[in-house]
C-alpha cells in the first residue's frame, strides 16, 4: 500500500508538471482575449486535478490485473476469496478525497466566471458581471453618441446579427455601419450584443472564447478584452437549417491604430447604404407580413405579426 | 468450422459491416449532387476569364416543385439552360458573371446585402449601368442575391417591375428582366457553398424553407479545382 501511494504521488506530480509546462500553454483556445486566457488556464487547472485521479484508478487497475491475474498459481481467485472485501478505509477515503475535490473545481469555476465578466458567454440582455463602463457605453451607442479611440479604455460595442445563413457585425460607435467582417482592436473591451433576424443561432468566436446565443428579439450580450493580435474564426454552434455548416467566417484582431483606419474608411465607404439600414436598436423586429418578406424592421408600418410565415396575411 | 475458420468468419463480416457503415455515412456526408457539377474548366485558355452565366426565375415552371423561384446555369458547351446550381470553376481564376434577372423585388430584410462587395472593382453594372449598393427600398426592390459567404461576396440582383414576368424557365428576352454582370476571382481549390439571401420561399417559416434550402434552386456549391 505504501508503495503503491508513493509511485502514485509521484507519477501524478511528474504528468501534472509536464503537462502544466508543455502543454498547457497550447491548450485551447489560445491566449487573444482575457476569456481565452482565463479559460484556458481554467483547463489546465481541471487537468491537472484530473490526471492524479487517472494515475491512481489505472495504477489500481494495473495492480489488479498483475496480481490477481488467474493463472498465477497459489493466489486465491478474487472473485468471492478474501481479495474481494470490503474496505471501508478506502471507500470512505475515496468518497471524501473526491467530493472535496469536486466541490472545490465548483467553487473555482463560479470564482473564474465572475472575475471574467462572465468568461466571454452569453448573459442576456441584462448582464450581471460587466467591466465598468459599460452602462455608460450602451447608452451612448444607442444614442447613436458613442465614442471609441485608440489608449482611451473605452468599451468598443459590436452587434453580431445572425440570419440565415451569414453573420453580419453592426459597429454603432461609427455612425452605425454594418459588415460583413469582424475587425476588432487589440487591447480593448468588446461588448458583444447578438441578436438574430430569424430563426435561432449561436455566435461562436472560438480564439475569443465568446459563445453567445442569437436569438430573435433578445439581446444576448458577452464579454471579452483582445489581448493578442491574429486571426480567428466565427462559427454557428445551434443548427439552423441547411446552410447552417457553412455560416462562419473569419474575423481579425488588429492593431488599435489599423482598426480606427479600417473603421472610419468603411463608414465613409457604407455611408449611403448605413442611410438606408433601421436605426441602430438592440433587437429588430422582422416584418413577415406578405409577399414582399420581412425586412428589419419595417418603419413600424405594419405591427409585427404574429404569425410568422412568410407571404401569409395578417390575420383580421 | 473450425476455430480458425470461425474468426476468419466473424473478422471478415466485421469488415464488410464496418465498410458498410463508412460507404452510408460518406454518402450521407456526401450524397452528390442532383443533375450532376456544371464544369467551367476547360472553357477557357489558362490564365483567360471564366465566362458563368446565369438567370433567375420566380418560377421554374417544372419538375417537382414548379412554383419555386430557382437559378439556372446556361452550360458553356452547348449554350443551354440548364437547371443546375453546383459549378466546378479553376481555381485562382477571374469569373465573369452574368445573371438573367427575371423575378420581381422588394425590400430586403437586411439592407446590408443590398452592397455589392467582394467583386472585382468593387461594382457590379445593371444594365450596363455600374452600381456599388442598391437601395432596395427603391424602384422595384431586390429580387435575389449571389452571395457566398466564405468568400464575403455578394451582388444584390435588382428586381424587375411586375408586369411581363416570365412563369416558366428558361426564360428569354421577351420578358422583362435586369442584366446584372460582375467579376470575382476564385480562390484555391476548395467547396465553397453560394446562396440567395433573400428569403423568398412563400408559406415557408421566415421565408426560408423551400426553395432557399434546396439544392439546384435558390443555392448551390462553387466547387473549386485546380486546372
Amino acid at each position: 500500500m505504501r508503495r503503491m501511494t508513493v509511485i502514485w504521488i509521484v507519477v501524478s506530480v511528474v504528468l501534472d508538471l509536464l503537462f502544466y509546462f508543455l502543454a498547457g500553454p497550447h491548450m485551447p483556445p489560445g491566449r487573444m482575449t482575457t476569456s481565452a486566457q482565463s479559460d484556458q488556464f481554467d483547463f489546465n487547472i481541471l487537468m491537472v486535478v484530473a490526471l492524479p485521479v487517472l494515475v491512481g484508478v489505472w495504477e489500481f487497475m494495473l495492480y489488479a490485473l498483475i496480481t490477481w491475474r488467474s493463472k498465477r498459481a497459489g493466489v486465491a481467485e478474487p472473485v468471492g476469496g478474501p481479495a474481494a472485501a470490503g474496505n471501508r478505509k478506502a471507500e470512505v477515503s475515496w468518497v471524501i478525497i473526491t467530493s472535496v475535490a469536486v466541490v472545490l473545481l465548483a467553487v473555482f469555476g463560479i470564482v473564474e466566471l465572475i472575475a471574467d465578466q462572465g468568461s466571454g458567454g452569453g448573459e442576456g440582455p441584462n448582464p450581471i458581471w460587466q467591466p465598468a463602463g459599460a452602462t455608460t457605453a450602451d447608452a451612448a451607442a444607442l444614442a447613436g453618441a458613442g465614442t471609441w479611440a485608440p489608449n482611451s479604455n473605452d468599451i468598443l460595442v459590436v452587434q453580431v446579427i445572425g440570419q440565415q445563413w451569414k453573420w453580419t457585425y453592426r459597429y454603432p460607435t461609427f455612425g452605425g455601419f454594418e459588415s460583413q467582417k469582424l475587425i476588432l482592436p487589440n487591447n480593448t473591451n468588446i461588448e458583444f450584443n447578438v441578436t438574430s433576424l430569424d430563426v435561432i443561432h449561436s455566435f461562436w468566436a472560438y480564439q475569443l472564447e465568446v459563445k453567445a446565443d442569437a436569438n430573435p428579439l433578445v439581446n444576448d450580450v458577452a464579454f471579452t478584452k483582445t489581448v493578442q493580435l491574429g486571426k480567428f474564426v466565427v462559427r454557428c454552434s445551434e443548427l439552423c437549417g441547411i446552410w447552417h455548416g457553412s455560416m462562419y467566417n473569419y474575423g481579425k484582431v488588429v492593431s488599435q491604430s489599423d482598426f480606427l483606419n479600417w473603421a472610419t474608411a468603411t463608414e465613409s465607404k457604407n455611408a449611403a447604404n448605413t442611410a438606408n439600414l433601421p436605426a441602430f436598436a438592440w433587437t429588430y423586429v422582422p416584418d413577415a407580413n406578405g409577399a414582399a418578406g420581412g425586412f428589419y424592421p419595417d418603419g413600424n408600418v405594419t405591427p409585427y405579426s404574429s404569425v410568422e410565415t412568410y407571404g401569409s396575411k395578417q390575420p383580421s | 468450422m473450425t476455430k480458425g475458420g470461425r474468426l476468419a468468419t466473424v473478422l471478415g463480416l466485421f469488415l464488410v459491416a464496418v465498410g458498410l457503415i463508412v460507404w452510408a455515412v460518406a454518402s450521407f456526408i456526401a450524397p452528390g449532387v442532383p443533375g450532376g457539377v456544371m464544369s467551367f474548366t476547360n472553357t477557357q485558355a489558362k490564365g483567360q476569364p471564366v465566362h458563368l452565366t446565369v438567370q433567375t426565375v420566380g418560377s421554374i415552371g417544372f419538375g417537382p416543385h414548379p412554383t419555386w423561384v430557382s437559378y439556372l446555369v446556361k452550360d458553356p458547351k452547348t449554350g443551354q439552360w440548364v437547371h443546375d446550381t453546383s459549378w466546378q470553376l479553376p481555381s485562382n481564376t477571374v469569373i465573369d458573371m452574368t445573371v438573367y434577372q427575371y423575378d420581381s423585388g422588394s425590400p430586403l430584410r437586411n439592407q446590408e446585402f443590398g452592397q455589392v462587395q467582394g467583386v472585382i472593382g468593387g461594382k457590379a453594372t445593371l444594365n450596363g449601368t455600374p452600381y456599388s449598393a442598391y437601395d432596395s427600398y427603391t424602384g422595384s426592390g431586390v429580387g435575389h442575391t449571389f452571395t457566398v459567404p466564405s468568400l464575403s461576396l455578394s451582388v444584390p440582383l435588382v428586381g424587375v417591375a411586375g408586369n411581363n414576368i416570365c412563369g416558366v424557365a428558361p426564360c428569354n428576352s421577351k420578358y422583362s428582366r435586369n442584366i446584372i454582370k460582375f467579376s470575382f476571382k476564385t480562390p484555391g481549390p476548395g467547396s465553397y457553398n453560394w446562396q440567395c439571401i433573400v428569403p423568398c420561399a412563400l408559406g415557408y417559416l421566415f421565408g426560408n424553407g423551400g426553395p432557399m434550402s434546396t439544392q439546384n434552386y435558390m443555392g448551390g456549391e462553387l466547387e473549386v479545382v485546380n486546372a
